[in-house]
């Protein structure tokens, strides 16, 4: 009786949904990672650490990790400002700003690289004026950094606004009546509150970054070893039929956001901790 | 210290919150602010506390211009209906908050901010709660906590919007008994907002009636009580029988007949007959100004409780002491040993 009452559930479908959720998330994502790294195992050690350890290699890792790293911090600030704007105040075009933000989202990449590129290019309406300045943006590092900032500034909003909507804007003033300045209330308050939605924002704007191919290399300008994303050398390996230098190159980009998201991931666990649901 | 208002007035779009309100409260005082949701009673409060601001009148916290100040210089403590915890600090760093932010100038050292910490979670007795979480306590602590921070920073006057509101009855009627035994202790001049007539009578020392953003009456809690100023506070406060009725040269009729009740000095029209139930005695029939047959009987309580419908056709409620026989179907004279008449 025992026995078949634990069988029972309140839920029904567990089984089905679950193997389901297994399968495909094996077919989907698993089983092609698996093959990657299989396809790198066609390298000896040595020819693996050679690959790696080849300047333009390094240098694109470099450039993808570093500059993705830093749109991802950029977007985390300028990402707050928006959500505090769209979330406490009511102003005209609000809803039309809170939609401009997913833009990004459904904007074919490509497009979003021509069009940052014309606009930044020398000649261009932001170009020109930059140019001025003796700025450059378009065809170097600065382009590409550009770019991973526009595609992405909507995954540290989207992040975050709903959290700080669930944020009682009595907590505010609870801060404010026991004393505490407007810079008190945000970095003592307001910022502790959302700290797992600010890193969870950051790490998925950073694994977009590290990810993105087609909006950067319209305005990278994608000069070996100064503005070339690992993706692109990878794309380049592979129409020079070097499978195997892709891979390597794929698995340790792999392995490097992985352990980055694993990170955030902790991080934001720990700072989640701290704050039960209440 | 004291608190004044004069002559108050807010409106949120075209719904007046303060028509004109003019307070004053007395060192060391525990009054209530009562009435029904949209009196004004909130807003009142948040305006003392800085929190909103009046579209016009004054506000003077121990004779000083209060709004010439923002929340943060007004020294208010201010207790929120729904706790306003930090969330992400312990129940010490919560306490303590108020005195770590205060400027450098001023601040206290760790050890002196520890023992103050240490003090109030003493006197809302939960010092053993200090290294939880807001989440992990139950609503009666969490508001006891909230109130151990708003007393951190010694505040001038004490500010609590309907602090007991999102509590369970039985632990609010605990509360209400410590909040009293608190304000005995420290004796800061406190306001409390409260839609229970209940808190209100039990707790504070003064009692403010408000609806539709005017004060009805001001009073202590047996004022109130015995002698409502306006029809509003005899229906509001206890539970009272209200009869539409009218009155004319002195003698008062209801639907057409007279009833052997006097009105003198009374402006002629329609009026309101206000008696309180336990205030309506029964007899037998013909005995007294109304005459009713017993629709049914409650026994609950100290008393039991008749729902008797009026020859006149009305209904009323009516308390009775429990001694008294009443059976559904009886036919019984009622004559109230008190009674309030009020124009309109």
């Amino acid at each position: 009786m025992s026995a078949v009452a634990a069988q029972r559930r309140t839920l029904p479908g567990f089984g089905l949904t679950m193997g389901l959720t297994l399968t495909w998330l094996s077919v989907i994502i698993l089983i092609p990672l698996a093959g990657l790294f299989l396809k790198s195992l066609e390298l000896s050690p040595e020819q693996f650490w050679n690959i790696l350890s080849s300047r333009r290699t390094l240098n694109a890792l470099r450039v993808s990790f570093g500059l993705a790293f830093a749109a991802a911090c950029v977007n985390l600030v300028m990402g707050s400002v928006i959500v505090w704007a769209l979330v406490r105040y009511r102003f005209p075009g609000r809803r039309l700003f809170d939609a401009i933000v997913d833009v990004p989202f459904a904007l074919p990449t490509a497009v979003a690289g021509v069009a940052l590129t014309a606009l930044f290019a020398e000649k261009g309406w932001l170009g020109a004026p930059l140019a001025a300045l003796g700025i450059k943006v378009a065809f170097t590092p600065v382009g590409i950094f550009v770019a991973m900032i526009f595609i992405g500034i909507p995954f540290v909003v989207r992040t975050v606004q709903p959290v700080l909507q669930d944020l009682d804007p009595e907590i505010e003033e609870a801060a404010g009546s026991l004393g505490a300045s407007r810079w008190q209330t945000i970095f003592r308050v307001i910022l502790p509150s959302l700290a797992p939605a600010l890193l969870t924002g950051l790490a998925l704007a950073f694994a977009r970054a590290v990810g993105e191919y087609g909006s950067v290399i319209f305005i990278a300008g994608n000069l070996p070893n100064v503005s070339e994303i690992a993706p692109l050398l990878i794309v380049i390996r592979l129409s020079e039929f070097r499978y195997a230098d892709a891979t390597a190159i794929a698995v340790v980009m792999l392995v490097v956001s992985f352990v980055i998201i694993f990170a955030v991931n902790r991080l934001q666990r720990w700072a989640q901790s701290r704050i039960p649901a209440r | 210290m004291t608190i004044e208002v004069r002559n108050l007035v807010k409106s949120f779009g075209s719904f007046k919150a303060l028509d004109g309100v003019d307070l004053k409260v007395d060192s060391g005082e525990l009054v209530a602010l009562l009435g029904p949701s949209g009196s004004g009673k909130t807003t009142l409060l948040r305006i003392v506390a800085g929190l909103d601001w009046p579209d016009s009148g004054e506000v003077f916290i121990n004779g000083e211009d209060a709004l010439a100040q923002g929340a943060r210089e007004r020294h208010v403590g201010f207790v929120f209906q729904h706790y306003a915890l930090f969330r992400h600090m312990t129940v010490f760093e919560n306490v303590a908050f108020g005195l770590r932010v205060q400027p450098r100038t001023v601040r206290k050292d760790e050890a002196a901010i520890r023992a103050r910490v240490k003090e109030l979670l003493d006197l809302v007795q939960l010092d053993w709660l200090a290294d939880r979480y807001p989440s992990q306590l139950s609503g009666g602590q969490r508001q006891r906590i909230a109130l151990a921070r708003a007393l951190a920073i010694e505040p001038r006057i004490l500010l609590l919007d309907e602090p007991f509101g999102a509590l369970d009855a039985k632990v609010r009627k605990e509360l209400r008994k410590w909040l009293r035994s608190l304000h005995h202790e420290i004796h800061v001049t406190s306001i409390f907002v409260t839609h229970d007539q209940e808190e209100a009578l039990e707790v504070a020392n003064r009692v403010v009636v408000m609806d539709k953003g005017r004060i009805e009456q001001i009073g202590s809690p047996d004022d109130v009580y015995a002698s409502p100023a306006t029809a509003f506070v005899h229906g509001f406060i206890g539970e009272s029988i209200e009869l539409p009725v009218e009155v004319e040269g002195g003698a008062v009729t209801l639907g057409g007949r007279p009833l052997r009740l006097t009105a003198d000095g009374l402006a002629p029209g329609a009026s309101k007959l206000f008696v309180r139930r336990h205030d309506m005695l029964v007899g037998p029939p013909g005995s007294g100004a109304f005459e009713g047959a017993v629709r049914h009987v409650r026994n609950f309580g100290p008393v039991q409780r008749a729902e008797v419908a009026l020859s006149g056709g009305q209904t009323i409620e009516i308390d009775a002491p429990r001694d008294k026989e009443l059976r559904a179907g009886d036919t019984i004279g009622l004559e109230p040993r008190r009674y309030r008449i009020f124009a309109g």
